[in-house]
C-alpha cells in the first residue's frame, strides 16, 4: 500500500526530487543562470596564469632537462639536444649523490622523526588541558611556524653563533661552532623547530575525534599510555598520520630555508637538493644540468603527491 | 494576478530522467493550489519550472495572457519562496524584504518604506535590523514571505512552505498562510509531500505520481472520490482500504460478505473481478452482526486519541479491513467484529481507475 | 598508592615535557623580543637596557622601508590576483557543470603541490627571463600567483559548495543578473572564505623568499624577505640595531593577520587539502 502520511525525508527532497542523480550536488547545472560561456569566461583568466607559470615551467623542465643549455657562454646561444648525458652525468656525480643522501636524512630527520613526532607529543599531552599552559606553548609551536623564512633562519644563526650565541650561553659550550661543525644536525633541528606547528594542530584535530568514551574504556581495563596509544588511538588516526607524513615530507623535501642558514656549507656538508639545484643552474650556470636535477626533483614529488592522493581517495571511499 | 496554464509540459535531465511528462494543468485566478505527491513525483520540478528556475524540455508554460516558456526567471512576475526560505544570511531582514525592490531599481527610501509597510502587516515590525540568524524558523518563513509580497508579483511559488517548522508550530503557519492568502487574494502554487497540508491548505490539488498528473480536484473531490488507488492511498491519514471483490448479480462479492453496488459506481458486469474501496472513517463498527456488512477478527487497536483505528483480519486471503471506531466502542482484539460502509462513500476501482457514475450532483468532475 | 605516585610522576613528566618544549620554541623567538629594544643590541639574547633609538636605524638604511612597502606590493597584488581570479573561476566551477571538471581540479592541485618553486626555479627564471619579467615587481606577482591559483580555487569552490543555491535562485527569480548575483550575494556570503584565501596567500609572498630572490635584480625593488637576507649575509659586521628592529617590523604583520583570523573567524584548519 502506498504510504500515505508525511514521508521523514523532508529535507532531502528541496530541489532534488524526480532526478536521483540527476543533481547529486544539490544544484540545479546553472544555478545563477550563469551560462557556458560566461562561466567559461570566469574560469579563463586563472588558467592563464596557471598553464603559464605552473604547467609551462613543468614542461619546460623537462625540455631543458635534455640540454647543455648555460646561463653564458656559447651554449646560451644555441643549446644543443644532448639526450640524457645529464641524467647520466647526474647519477654518477658524487656530488649529486651526496646530495641527494643529505635531502634523505634531512626528511627523515626534521619532518619524519622531528616534525611528526614533537607534533604528536605535544599534541597528546595537552589534548585534554585548558587554560594558559596550552595557549602559551601553541603560541610559541604556532610563532615559529608563521614568522618569515629569512627571519627565523638569521634567529638560528644568531641562536648558534659560535662566540656570542644564546644557545652556548645556555649549554655553558663557549666557542662551539654548530653551524661548522654539525651543519647537518643545525638544519635538521631547525626545520624541526621551524615546522612542528602543523603537525601539532593536525595530530590535535585528529585527536579531538577519538570518542573519550574509547579510551576510557582502555583505561578501566587497565591499558597503559603506550598501550592505550597502540589500541585505541593509532588505529583511529591512521589516515591523519599518513596525510601528515606524506605533506610534511613534500613540504620538507621543497624547503629553501636551510640554504639562508649555511647556503649548503661548510664543502657542501649540507647541500641538499634545493640548494644544489640553485648552485649549479643559477650560480654555476649550468641551466640544462640543473634542469635534468629539477626534473628529477618533480619526479619524487610526484610519487609523494600520488600516494597522497590515492590515500585520500580511498579514504573517502571508506567513509 | 493571473491564471497559469500549462500544455503539454515535459522536462527530460540530461541524464535521461524524464521528470515531467505531458503535463496538461490549468490554475485560476486568485486559487489556492497545492502540488502534491511523494518524493521524485516531480513536483518541485513542475514548481521549479514554471518559475523558470527549470527550462522546459517540451510543451508550454503561459502566466495570465503571456508565454513565459522561454523567459527567464526575472521576467515572469512569480515570486518564491524556497523550502530553506532563502534568507539572505548577510543582510537585514529590512533588506532583505527590499531586495526585490532593489533589482527593480527603487530609491532606497521608498523601498524601504514598503518594507517596513509589508513588516508591519506580517508582525515583523520589531525584527527589521536583524539577521536572518536570529530569528525563529516561523519568523524566517514570514520574512521570506514578506520579501515575497513586496515584489508584488502575479503570482507565488512556495516549496514546501511548512516542512521546516516544527510540527506544533506548522498547524499555526498553516492558519496564517491560509488567511494570508485569501487577503492577498495572489495565485498561489505550493509544492507538498504531506497530503493533510494540501488538503487543509488548497483551494485545489493535483495529485502527482512520476511526472504525470493522476487526479485534480478540491480537497473533497479527491478524498471522497479518488480517481485511482494511487490518489486513494496517498489521500487521507489512514489509506483506504482496498479489498479484491467480485461481482455478482445485484450484488459484490467482498471477502465473503454480499454487499450492495455502490450507488457511486458506472456499468459493472456480473462475473469480473474489482477493487473495492472504502476509508476507514467511512465505515461503521458494530460488535454485532448486521446485514450487508463485512466481518472479520480484530488484530489490532490503535489508538487516534478522540478514536481508535481498529484493524480486522478478512476470512481468506482478503487481507485486513481498518475502521475508525469513535471512544467508548473500541473493541478489544480477538473480538469479532462487523464493518458497513456509509451511504454514498464505498466505490468501485476496476485496474486501479474509479468505475465513477456520472454525477450530475459534481458537475467539476474529478478529471478536468 | 601506586597509582598515586604513578600518577604523581605522570604529571611530573608532563610538566617536564612541557616546559623542554617551550624552552626549545621560545629560546629562538626572544632574540626578536628583546634585541630591538636594546640600546646595544648583541648576538646573545638577554635583558634589554630598554631603548627605542635602534627603530632610527631603520630610517637610515635606504632599503629598509621601501623593502617592506615592496612586500606589501607583492604581496596585495598577489592576494587581490588570485582572491578574484579564484573567486570567478570557483564560482563557475561550483556552480556550471563542466565536463572533467574534477578531474581538472585535482590535476591541478596535483601539479601545484609538485611544481613548487624549488623544483622548478630553473624554468621559471628562464621564463621570466623570456617575458622580459626579470627584475619585474609584475613577474613576481604572476609566478607567486599562478601557484597559489590551484588550491586558492580548490579552497573557495569548497566554500561555494556549501552555499544553498537557493540563494542565487532566489535573487534570480526577483530579476536579478548574474553580475548582480555575484555582487550582492556570493561575495558577501562567502566573505569568510574569500578572507582566508587572501590571508593565505599574503602570508604565502609576504615570507617566500626564493622567487624575488630569483627575479628582482635591483635592490630597491627587493621585498623584506630579500633584504632581510641582504643585511645579514653582505658586507662586513652586521648591523645587529638594524637587523633586530627590521625583523621585528617585518615579522609583525604576519602575527597581527594570524591573530585577526584566528579570533575574527576562528581558525579553520584545512589539514592541507580538504574534501
Amino acid at each position: 500500500m502506498v504510504q500515505a502520511t508525511s514521508s521523514p525525508d523532508t529535507t532531502s527532497d528541496v530541489g532534488t526530487e524526480a532526478v536521483p542523480g540527476a543533481r547529486h550536488d544539490g544544484a540545479s547545472p546553472d544555478a545563477a543562470g550563469l551560462g557556458r560561456a560566461r562561466a567559461a569566461a570566469f574560469v579563463v583568466p586563472s588558467m592563464v596564469l596557471i598553464v603559464l607559470f605552473l604547467v609551462l615551467p613543468a614542461a619546460w623542465t623537462i625540455y631543458l632537462g635534455v640540454t647543455n643549455y648555460r646561463l653564458t657562454g656559447l651554449a646560451a646561444a644555441h643549446p644543443e639536444i644532448v639526450g640524457l648525458d645529464n641524467y647520466t652525468t647526474a647519477l654518477g656525480d658524487d656530488r649529486f649523490l651526496t646530495s641527494l643522501g643529505l635531502t634523505l636524512q634531512f626528511v627523515l630527520g626534521s619532518a619524519v622523526i622531528g616534525q611528526a613526532f614533537l607534533g604528536f607529543a605535544i599534541a597528546w599531552t595537552l589534548r585534554d588541558r585548558r587554560g594558559p599552559m596550552r595557549r602559551v606553548v601553541e603560541a610559541f609551536v604556532l610563532l615559529a611556524w608563521i614568522l618569515p623564512g629569512s627571519v627565523v633562519a638569521f634567529l638560528w644563526i644568531a641562536l648558534l653563533d659560535r662566540d656570542a650565541g644564546t644557545l652556548n650561553a645556555v649549554l655553558h659550550t663557549p666557542g662551539a661552532a654548530w653551524l661548522l661543525d654539525h651543519p647537518m644536525l643545525s638544519i635538521i633541528v631547525f626545520n624541526t623547530w621551524r615546522g612542528t606547528a602543523f603537525s601539532m594542530m593536525l595530530y590535535s584535530a585528529a585527536l579531538g575525534n577519538v570518542p573519550p568514551s574509547h579510551l576510557e574504556t582502555a583505561k578501566l581495563a587497565g591499558a597503559n599510555t603506550w598501550q592505550q596509544l597502540r589500541d585505541v588511538v593509532f588505529p583511529r588516526i591512521r589516515g591523519h598520520i599518513l596525510t601528515n607524513l606524506l605533506l610534511i615530507s613534500l613540504w620538507t623535501f621543497n624547503d629553501f630555508s636551510p640554504y639562508l642558514i649555511t647556503a649548503g656549507g661548510p664543502e657542501q656538508k649540507s647541500e641538499i637538493l634545493a640548494v644544489y639545484v640553485y648552485k649549479v643552474a643559477l650560480s654555476g650556470g649550468q641551466l640544462g644540468f640543473g634542469s635534468a636535477i629539477s626534473f628529477l626533483m618533480l619526479l619524487i614529488n610526484l610519487v609523494l603527491a600520488l600516494v597522497y592522493l590515492r590515500m585520500l581517495g580511498r579514504r573517502k571511499e571508506e567513509a | 494576478m493571473a491564471a497559469i496554464t500549462m500544455s503539454g509540459l515535459t522536462k527530460v535531465y540530461p541524464n535521461g530522467v524524464r521528470a515531467l511528462n505531458a503535463l496538461d494543468l490549468q490554475i485560476a485566478d486568485g486559487e489556492f493550489f497545492a502540488l502534491l505527491g511523494p518524493s521524485g513525483c516531480g513536483k518541485t520540478t513542475l514548481l521549479r519550472t514554471i518559475a523558470g528556475l527549470e527550462v522546459a524540455s517540451g510543451g508550454t508554460v503561459q502566466i495570465g495572457d503571456t508565454d513565459v516558456t522561454g523567459l527567464p526567471p526575472g521576467r515572469r512576475d512569480v515570486a518564491m519562496v524556497f523550502q530553506d526560505y532563502a534568507l539572505f544570511p548577510h543582510m537585514s531582514v529590512r533588506d532583505n524584504i527590499a531586495y526585490p525592490l532593489r533589482i527593480k531599481k527603487v530609491d532606497r527610501r521608498t523601498r524601504h518604506g514598503k518594507a517596513a509597510e509589508t513588516a508591519d502587516g506580517l508582525g515583523l515590525a520589531e525584527l527589521l535590523e536583524r539577521r536572518p540568524a536570529q530569528l525563529s524558523g516561523g519568523q524566517q518563513q514570514r520574512v521570506a514571505l514578506a520579501r515575497a509580497m513586496a515584489y508584488t508579483p502575479q503570482v507565488f511559488l512556495l516549496d514546501e512552505p511548512l516542512s521546516n517548522l516544527d510540527a506544533r508550530l506548522r498547524l499555526e503557519a498553516r492558519t496564517f498562510l491560509k488567511r494570508l492568502q485569501r487577503d492577498l487574494g495572489v495565485t498561489t502554487v505550493f509544492v507538498t509531500h504531506d497530503q493533510a497540508e494540501a488538503l487543509a491548505l488548497a483551494d485545489r490539488i493535483a495529485v502527482m505520481q512520476g511526472g504525470r498528473i493522476r487526479q485534480v480536484g478540491t480537497p473533497v473531490e479527491v478524498f471522497r472520490r479518488p480517481a485511482n488507488t494511487f490518489v486513494a492511498g496517498f489521500i487521507g491519514s489512514t489509506p483506504m482500504n482496498l479489498i479484491p471483490a467480485t461481482v455478482r448479480d445485484g450484488g459484490i462479492d467482498v471477502a465473503g460478505a454480499v454487499l450492495p453496488i455502490p450507488e457511486t459506481a458506472g456499468e459493472v458486469t456480473p462475473g469480473e473481478s474489482i477493487t473495492y474501496g472504502v476509508r476507514p472513517e467511512y465505515l461503521d463498527y458494530s460488535p454485532a452482526e448486521r446485514a450487508g456488512a463485512l466481518s472479520g477478527e480484530v488484530v489490532v487497536v490503535e489508538n487516534l486519541g478522540s478514536s481508535s483505528l481498529v484493524s480486522l483480519d478478512l476470512p481468506g486471503d482478503a487481507g485486513t479491513v481498518q475502521v475508525v471506531v469513535p471512544e467508548g466502542d473500541e473493541p478489544q482484539p480477538g473480538d469479532r467484529g462487523w464493518v458497513v460502509p456509509k451511504a454514498g462513500r464505498a466505490l468501485l476501482y476496476r485496474d486501479d481507475e474509479l468505475v465513477a457514475a456520472p454525477i450530475p450532483a459534481q458537475p467539476a468532475g474529478a478529471n478536468r | 598508592m601506586n597509582t598515586t605516585v604513578s600518577h604523581l610522576l605522570g604529571r611530573i613528566g608532563r610538566y617536564v615535557f612541557l616546559s623542554a618544549v617551550l624552552g626549545f620554541f621560545a629560546i629562538p623567538l626572544l632574540w626578536l623580543a628583546t634585541a630591538p629594544f636594546d640600546s646595544t643590541p648583541k648576538i646573545t639574547t638577554s635583558m634589554p637596557d630598554f631603548a627605542l633609538d635602534n627603530f632610527r636605524a631603520l630610517l637610515d638604511n635606504p632599503y629598509a622601508v621601501e623593502s617592506l612597502l615592496n612586500s606589501v606590493w607583492l604581496a596585495g597584488g598577489t592576494a587581490i590576483l588570485v582572491v578574484v581570479f579564484a573567486a570567478l573561476a570557483a564560482y563557475a566551477l561550483s556552480r556550471v557543470r563542466i565536463p572533467g571538471r574534477d578531474a581538472l581540479l585535482y590535476g591541478l592541485l596535483l601539479l601545484s603541490s609538485i611544481v613548487t618553486g624549488t623544483a622548478t626555479m630553473v624554468p621559471l627564471f628562464e621564463l621570466a627571463f623570456r617575458l622580459n619579467l626579470i627584475d619585474s615587481r609584475l613577474g613576481v606577482i604572476l609566478i607567486m600567483s599562478g601557484g597559489l591559483l590551484p588550491a586558492a580555487i580548490f579552497i573557495l569552490k569548497d566554500f561555494m559548495d556549501s552555499t544553498p543555491t537557493s540563494y542565487e535562485e532566489s535573487a534570480r527569480v526577483f530579476g536579478a543578473s548574474p553580475l548582480q548575483i555575484v555582487r550582492h550575494i556570493v561575495v558577501p556570503v562567502v566573505r569568510p572564505g574569500l578572507a582566508t584565501v587572501a590571508v593565505w596567500a599574503v602570508a604565502n609572498v609576504w615570507g617566500n623568499f626564493l622567487v624575488p630572490y630569483l627575479l628582482l635584480r635591483s635592490p630597491d625593488k627587493a621585498p623584506a624577505a630579500v633584504i632581510m637576507y641582504t643585511l645579514y649575509t653582505e658586507g662586513g659586521q652586521a648591523d645587529l640595531r638594524l637587523l633586530s628592529t627590521f625583523s621585528l617590523l617585518y615579522s609583525l604583520p604576519v602575527v597581527l593577520m594570524f591573530i585577526f583570523v584566528s579570533t575574527r573567524y576562528g581558525f579553520r584548519f584545512h589539514g592541507g587539502i580538504k574534501r
